[in-house]
């Protein structure tokens, strides 16, 4: 198998470590890993703050978040402060903690951002839509074999592609 | 025997911190692969770098194949382990519309924090319309509400879709996982910056490698060739607490407590009879449903049981209780929460409920178990007012009830009145407990 390059740990045993704490939380908790759930979380808790009566007046928000509701109070929300610790001690391990913008040569700073914030956007109205994110939906859904996890893997990665060409001057 | 959160009760506070440390491990295992680096993940969809599906095929296929291992040697029970259920077109949508979203921004809500974590600015930008995002599609849900509550097929997996063990899937999962690590890399030969020159290595080189892809099949063979554990095995692993129940009758509910819980309307009963067909002709509880043998051995039907909301309370029932606490523990081996057995079966039913006139009059001669205590005159399923007690007397007026109530004034007054029942003293034991600790996804 290939070695690490660019100072990355071999992507087969990174996929090992990874495989074992996912099964570590189903082990532990009966529940997969998820990322999504946390940010929505924090977002409806800010707008529980910013926009109360948005919050309240939709059954969406209104079910995590509506009148006294604390939408932290999920396993998902200190799972995400753990993604943030676990993410920043190993990048410090790894000398990669570095205030910068990864990008394609050929794209501006600028226009990279704008980009990121419009595929944000896009990616959080996506992951609503499919009920989980990668992390929810593709790798927990994935490794307890659930039918439509499979599926929306298979269509994920067949979006990545079809889009890939259109947007080849941001990462080429 | 996992999940612990729930087979040990875990508290709040327990499961957050556990949760947290999941995530520290989670958060460094995607950081040391890469996946802080928009370009480096982006890099799958010019199949140049294919780090992302070797660590997520990698991950899913390690996870998948550890917990097909742990459940059929009875190291974790999967019935309390959430499954995403699958709402199939909104999920294919879903995921299309996130590839895209993946290519612009460059990242996906997992990634994008740990980007953020190291301090990249895209990371925190994309994170931000992560949460924007979010924040729409709550807005916008209503026009389409409809499509996103479509195609619902519960929380069905692969081996049901397929109709082929769980083994034989995660047999094909692995080999699927090892095919598509070789393309991996014969892409990665073709396309990749700075691989020109290289030599290409389809296989693995190392011996180490080898062993893990050799341990990776056997686990798999093995947890095939063990399978799933059978309803016997499954009672057997909560025998000794299950049989403690039925010896100190916590499980047995008293026929009044089960008329309050049928009256209470936060909570959904059900109620199973066992009996065969015949039997559950003459009379039975009102919207009880029959089951089958083959119903109570087939894991889909409890799949089915269970998948209910979590305010559901389910009573077993036969004529007295043998049958019943079989039954009882068939549903309570396969994870079935918030089950009790009718104490009494029907026949004590008729004891406490009063019996109309015309239905039926006590049998004579010695009780045999499972059998019926009246001598019925005829078959009237649930059409007389004992079926359920926990209504006043204000159905339809059979002509059992005229039989009983000549009084026209009872007939006018009742609706209003609240259900009396008799004046017995019993102890209450239905505790609606929560199916599972944590129930995952991104819910």
């Amino acid at each position: 198998m290939s070695n690490s390059r660019g100072g990355y740990v071999n992507p087969y045993l990174s996929g090992a470590v990874l495989g074992l704490v996912l099964f570590g939380a189903f082990w532990l908790t009966g529940g997969g890993l998820g990322a999504s759930g946390g940010i929505n979380r924090i977002q409806l808790a800010v707008a529980q703050k910013v926009v109360p009566d948005v919050v309240d007046h939709n059954a969406y928000f209104a079910h995590t978040a509506g009148g006294s509701k604390n939408p932290l109070a999920n396993p998902l929300v200190p799972m995400l402060a753990g993604v943030v610790l676990g993410g920043f001690l190993s990048g410090l391990a790894f000398k990669r903690v570095k205030v910068e913008v990864r990008k394609g040569p050929s794209i501006s700073v600028r226009n990279r951002l704008i980009l990121a914030l419009v595929g944000g956007i896009i990616m959080g109205w996506g992951a609503r839509m499919a009920r989980g994110c990668t992390s929810g939906q593709g790798l927990s859904g994935g490794a307890v074999l659930s039918a439509g996890s499979w599926a929306f893997l298979m269509a994920f990665f067949a979006g990545g592609y079809a889009m890939a060409w259109f947007v080849r001057k941001t990462w080429n | 025997m996992g999940p612990f959160a729930h087979t040990m009760e875990w508290g709040t506070t327990t499961v957050y911190v556990v949760s947290f440390i999941i995530g520290i491990g989670f958060g460094a295992a995607l950081e040391m692969a890469g996946f802080g680096d928009s370009r480096k993940l982006t890099g799958q969809f010019y199949l140049r770098d294919m780090t992302v599906l070797k660590v997520m095929f990698g991950a899913v296929v390690m996870a998948a194949v550890l917990l097909g291992l742990f459940s059929a040697f009875g190291w974790i029970d999967m019935s309390l382990v959430w499954i995403n259920p699958t709402y199939l077109w909104p999920g294919i949508v879903g995921g299309l519309v996130m590839g895209v979203g993946f290519m612009i921004g460059g990242f996906c809500p997992g990634t994008s924090v740990v980007a953020a974590s190291t301090l990249k600015v895209d990371g925190i930008v994309f994170l931000i319309g992560v949460g924007i995002g979010i924040f729409v599609f709550g807005l916008t849900l209503p026009q389409f509400e409809g499509f996103w509550l479509s195609s619902n097929y519960g929380h069905i997996t692969l081996p049901e879709v397929f109709h082929v063990s769980k083994g034989v899937v995660l047999i094909a999962v692995v080999f699927v996982g090892l095919f598509s690590f070789m393309l991996a890399e014969l892409s990665e030969a073709k396309f990749g910056e700075g691989m020109q020159g290289h030599e290409l290595h389809i296989l693995p080189r190392r011996p180490l490698s080898w062993a893990a892809v050799g341990l990776l099949i056997v686990a798999a063979g093995a947890a095939a060739l063990k399978g799933e554990p059978t309803g016997e095995d499954l009672w057997l692993r909560i025998a000794p607490t299950a049989e403690k129940a039925i010896k100190d009758r916590t499980v047995y509910v008293h026929p009044l407590e089960v008329a309050e819980i049928t009256r209470n309307t936060d909570l959904y009963t059900v109620v199973l009879d066992v009996r065969d067909e015949a039997d559950f002709n003459l009379f039975h509880l009102r919207e009880s449903r029959r089951v089958t043998q083959a119903q109570l051995d087939d894991p889909g039907f409890v799949k089915k049981l269970s998948s209910m909301p979590d305010n559901t309370v389910f009573f077993t029932v036969s004529w007295d209780e043998t049958a019943a606490t079989e039954a009882w523990k068939k549903l309570k081996a396969r994870g079935l929460a918030n089950v009790y057995i009718v104490e009494g079966g029907i026949n004590n039913w008729h004891r406490i409920f009063p019996v109309p006139p015309c239905l039926g009059k006590p049998a004579k001669g010695k009780h045999e178990d499972e059998t019926p205590y009246l001598t019925y005159f005829r078959a009237v399923g649930d059409c007389c007012n004992t079926a359920y007690p926990e209504v006043a007397y204000k159905q339809i007026p059979t002509d059992c009830y005229l039989e009983m109530t000549h009084d026209p004034h009872v007939h006018s007054a009742a609706g209003s009145k609240e259900p009396e029942g008799p004046d017995v003293k019993f102890k209450h034991k239905v505790k609606l407990k929560k199916k599972r600790a944590v129930t995952g996804g991104c819910g």
